[in-house]
């Protein structure tokens, strides 16, 4: 992963600019798919902050996204607390819980790490289930507010922003550098005196916290809470999939993962009601053998040969 | 506490057959199947199908589905993940790439089984009380419970006394290696590959008799697998079946003498504390 | 074009599909899963009965709108189970399909997360599959969104009369077995049978939850057998409910009253255990010897294939009914007015005559035994037929 450049972050406010005219533009339908938009393109840069440089592969996004989605709706509808309170509330746990899972996984690299996260977002999962039936008795968790799409819409460009800011940040800072060293060899990163600990678990920090805020943003959306629907470990796999799709070599890959991943599953699915799960796998077979290095390795080549000419 | 113990280790059982195959497909021909449990759904689907339609019992489906479940991995290896493993440069490459790819085969492999049976796969077979040592279970279960012992054994042997399984283990320790002594590691590979998926799905044929599956479950399979595998140590079959016993045990011993509600919750957790430990797994080699 | 069925005649005038044709069409959008967790029982219960509806109303030619015959168009998605894709296939059928009406979503959770987007279009939602306590705040909140189910309480109070007709009966005594899956509605239920068996004396001595998607249920079956209770209550979803039968029959658990929630009333429970399963009791409940169920259960056979579920098939039916009724009532495809016509009328269905007080249908099942073969209601509120409870009496074919 190479350092952001001046150049690409004023493209990036230009067009969060212009993508702030969304919802004005359009409204039901495609502001829906700009709401999703938006909340994977949160997820999957956050999740890129970590995993990019050090190309460790976290499956933990559905973890704090749950606990911002549970948070609120707990909260709301059985303490009768605001949506403003929970979902600083569920930033708050979503990154404590994030360190404590970095500070466990230090040990751990490769498919282990991989796979670890994916437990640890299960047990997390089923903990607050078996939580809530014991403890907190319920009667159904209601997120009902005056959002509309739009709202959530912003809200979620917003946080995509701020996302793709402090990534811009940390890539131009020591920390950055040293995450880059991390990836190509963590004991050389060791060696020549790099904190590989506190570099890591702050990243993987701020991947819970963002994860939690949009978690907490798509509560109201989904108006009703189930905990094993917002802890759904299929979330984690599109947030590694849309990330790697984009490519993983820059901080906008995700961007370019998400919107053409986005649209192509939106187009199977209103076009083959019956079988769209298995037109959507053909898709993603033909996508991964044709663009091997993702959307961003495509663009970048592309970018090349028309310089060459 | 016999309870315990017979209820346990027949748990153990089904979590074998669900792992042992991807603890082949991912430590010898290094593919991270996403679609494991989707391949263990085929199986159920098929031991269902043939059941309800012609009623043909489940265990001479089993026999069915070897051949089939056998050459249908192979295909897929040869056809759709051999390119796959060319072009990578690296073992992480490969893991992106598979991670998508049979991410994209899984949705294929639910598209495929909700075409041919929407609901649940709802049959009974075998459902017969049977007491052990004085505690009381089905027929059906135990049955799965020894063919898992008896495939078990037999690919413990196999690997450790036969001249191909020599092979299979020499890839799972290093493709270059076995390359440079002369082993022809992408054929080792795909037959590797296609007889992880086989006990897969003859696995899902067996479970299919006492768990009520659909179409859609497959994920809850592959996640377990994966958790077992990753516990018990890549490329190693004692790990995966002395994690698989010790998941059995302690979800088993859980739900009786704490809570069924922490059932889950307390295998993810010894899963964690385990890795916490042995960040190889149990039977891993330590990376490199 | 894939995602337009049409049926019966629709077919022939489809093939000279041109836009002319698509006015004199009424636009049915329906969304469900197809894939996912749910989708095991949205098959059995909500998919054939849109199916057959709109196969039916297009055979007779279609709904009489203010003296124009209007054939039904299907336009169907697969939400997979997932609520952020199912609100945006909802947005899709309100903006870009343009449908006319919608058949409301299965599951308790999609019918309210897409309230507000119905509710921005006008579309009557009559809602079969979603069970709450909060009905009024939600029909409040969205007028447009009624109920057709009862409420968690009903569903609770309908086990709680049972168990105290047993208790009195000398058949059980004080003590219940109670189990639940850790998932909102199971949560939702047992919660609210602590307090009501509390209030009724009654002591729930096992008190447990398990996990959805718990591979072995053995050891909560056998925590239930050795609390000795002679009540064994299960508010449990499609797979566990199977799973805790076959439990019981393998322990040969002994108890005069079993009680399993959501699926106990598919006609595959009894397919599967034959007569074993005589006289266990479930959520829903239906009446096979009213001509009209009777009826309608035939259609559903030879229409879509299969045997229609004891409980909310019937209901969705009827919801199907109600809407149909009201739009030919109404003579218009004018949403608020065919909303208004269905808050002011009573409608002929299959479940008998309904209609709504402050959007809640009163008339429904709750509870339900399985007979010598059929699954037949016992307990429900304004519904005709009920038959007495028998007590259970071993697991033997």
């Amino acid at each position: 992963m190479n350092p952001a450049t001046v150049q690409e972050l004023i493209w990036a406010g230009v067009l969060v600019a212009l993508a702030a005219f969304w919802p004005m533009m359009s409204n039901g339908y495609w502001l829906g798919i700009g709401v999703d938009v938006m909340m994977y393109t949160a997820l999957a840069t956050s999740w890129m902050l970590f995993s990019g440089p050090t190309h460790y592969i976290s499956l933990a996004s559905a973890a704090f996204f749950g606990v911002g989605g549970f948070v609120v709706g707990s909260g709301m509808s059985d303490y009768d607390a605001s949506f403003w309170s929970m979902l600083a509330l569920s930033a708050v746990i979503g990154g404590v819980l994030a360190a404590l899972i970095g500070l466990a996984t230090l040990r751990l690299s490769g498919v282990y790490f991989v796979i670890f996260t994916l437990g640890l977002a299960e047990m997390i999962r089923n903990l607050v289930s078996w939580v809530q039936n014991n403890f907190l008795g319920s009667r159904g968790l209601y997120v009902l507010t005056e959002f509309t799409d739009a709202h959530l819409y912003w809200m979620l460009l917003v946080t995509a922003g701020c996302v793709y800011l402090l990534g811009w940040i940390i890539s131009r800072s020591r920390l950055g550098f040293a995450l880059r060293i991390i990836g190509g060899d963590e004991t050389v990163a060791r060696h020549v005196g790099i904190n590989t600990a506190m570099a890591k678990v702050i990243l993987f920090t701020t991947t819970g916290v963002f994860g939690a805020i949009v978690g907490a943003i798509i509560a109201p959306r989904w108006s009703y809470i189930e905990p094993n629907q917002v802890f759904s470990p299929q979330l984690s796999f599109f947030v590694v999939i849309m990330a790697l799709l984009g490519g993983s070599g820059r901080l906008w890959g995700p961007v370019v993962g998400v919107i053409p991943f986005l649209l192509i599953w939106n187009w199977v699915d209103s076009n083959f009601p019956n079988q769209s799960i298995l037109v959507l796998g053909v898709a993603f077979l033909v996508i991964v053998y044709f663009l091997p290095h993702g959307f961003v390795g495509r663009i970048e080549q592309l970018r090349a040969r028309a310089r060459g000419r | 506490m016999l309870d315990i113990l017979v209820s346990g280790l027949l748990l153990s059982g089904t979590y074998a057959l669900v792992a042992m195959g991807l603890n082949l497909q991912y430590g010898v021909a290094r593919i991270m199947n996403l679609a494991n449990g989707e391949v263990l759904v085929l199986g159920a689907l098929a031991a269902f199908w043939l059941y309800t339609t012609a009623q043909i019992s489940p265990i001479l489906t089993v026999i069915l589905v070897i051949p089939v479940a056998f050459i249908g991995n192979w295909l897929i290896y040869r056809f759709l993940l051999t390119p796959l493993v060319r072009r990578s440069k690296s073992q992480g490459a490969l893991e992106v790439d598979s991670i998508l790819a049979t991410f994209g085969m899984s949705f294929i492999f639910i598209g495929i089984m909700v075409s041919i049976e929407g609901g649940f796969f709802f049959y009974k077979y075998l459902s017969e009380p049977i007491s052990i040592l004085g505690s009381t279970t089905s027929l059906n279960r135990l049955v799965a419970f020894l063919l898992a012992v008896l495939i078990a054994a037999a690919l413990y042997i196999w690997l450790h006394y036969s001249r191909p399984g020599v092979a299979v283990r020499a890839v799972s320790v290093s493709t270059e290696a076995s390359g440079l002594v002369g082993i022809n590691v992408p054929r080792v590979s795909a037959l590797t590959f296609a007889l992880g998926g086989t006990i897969t799905a003859v696995g899902g044929a067996l479970i299919s008799t006492f768990i009520t599956l659909d179409a859609s479950i497959g994920v809850v399979f592959t996640l377990k697998a994966l958790i077992i595998v990753i516990m018990g140590g890549v490329g190693e079959i004692r790990g995966a079946i002395v994690a698989a016993i010790i998941l059995g045990l302690v979800e088993t011993g859980v739900a009786t003498l704490v809570d069924p509600g922490l059932t889950l919750a307390a295998a993810y957790f010894i899963f964690v504390i385990i890795l916490l430990f042995r960040p190889q797994g149990l039977f891993g080699r330590r990376a490199v | 074009m894939y995602r337009r069925s049409l049926f019966g005649l629709a077919a022939a005038l489809a093939v000279a599909g041109t836009s002319l044709f698509a006015q004199d069409m009424i636009k049915i959008g329906a969304i469900a899963p197809k894939t996912g967790p749910l989708a095991g029982g949205a098959v059995v219960t909500q998919w054939p009965n849109v199916r057959l509806w709109v196969e039916e109303v297009n055979a007779r030619g279609g709904l009489d709108v203010g003296g124009e015959m209007k054939m039904l168009e299907l336009i169907e998605y697969d939400d997979k189970t997932n609520p952020g894709e199912h609100i945006k296939l909802a947005q899709r059928l309100a903006t870009q399909d343009k449908v006319d009406f919608v058949v409301a979503p299965y599951g308790t959770g999609f019918n309210i997360a897409t309230a507000p987007i119905y509710g921005k279009f006008g579309y009557p939602m009559i809602a079969v599959s979603a069970i709450t306590d909060k009905m009024e705040e939600l029909t409040t909140r969205y007028p447009n969104l009624f109920f057709t189910l009862g409420t968690t309480t009903a569903f609770v109070d309908g086990v709680k009369e049972i168990l105290i007709e047993q208790r009195d009966a000398g058949e059980i005594g004080n003590e219940i077995a109670m189990v639940n899956v850790a998932d909102a509605f199971g949560i939702e239920l047992a919660d609210r049978a602590r307090e009501l068996f509390g209030e009724a004396g009654f002591d729930i001595v096992y008190d447990k939850s398990y996990p959805l998607g718990t591979p072995d249920l053995s050891p909560v079956m056998k925590g239930a057998k050795e609390s000795g209770a002679k009540a064994f209550v299960a508010w449990s979803y499609p797979p566990d409910s199977f799973g805790l039968a076959e439990q019981a029959i393998i322990e040969d658990l002994d108890v005069k009253l079993y009680y399993s929630a959501v699926a106990t009333s598919f006609p595959a429970f009894k397919g599967a255990y034959g007569n074993k399963i005589n006289n266990v009791l479930g959520a829903g409940g239906t009446n096979v010897d009213n001509p009209a169920i009777a009826a309608y259960r035939k259609a559903h056979m030879d229409i879509t294939g299969k045997v229609a579920d004891y409980w909310a098939s019937a209901n969705t039916y009827a919801s199907l009914q109600i809407l149909e009724q009201a739009i030919v009532g109404a003579a218009t495809l004018d949403r608020e007015v065919v909303t208004q016509y269905i808050k002011d009328n009573s409608f002929e269905t299959v479940m008998g005559e309904l209609s709504f007080t402050n959007n809640f249908s009163n008339t429904f099942w709750s509870v339900g035994q399985w007979q010598d073969g059929v699954f037949r209601g016992v307990k429900g509120s304004n519904v005709i037929g009920a038959v007495p409870v028998r007590a259970k009496t071993g697991w033997s074919d």
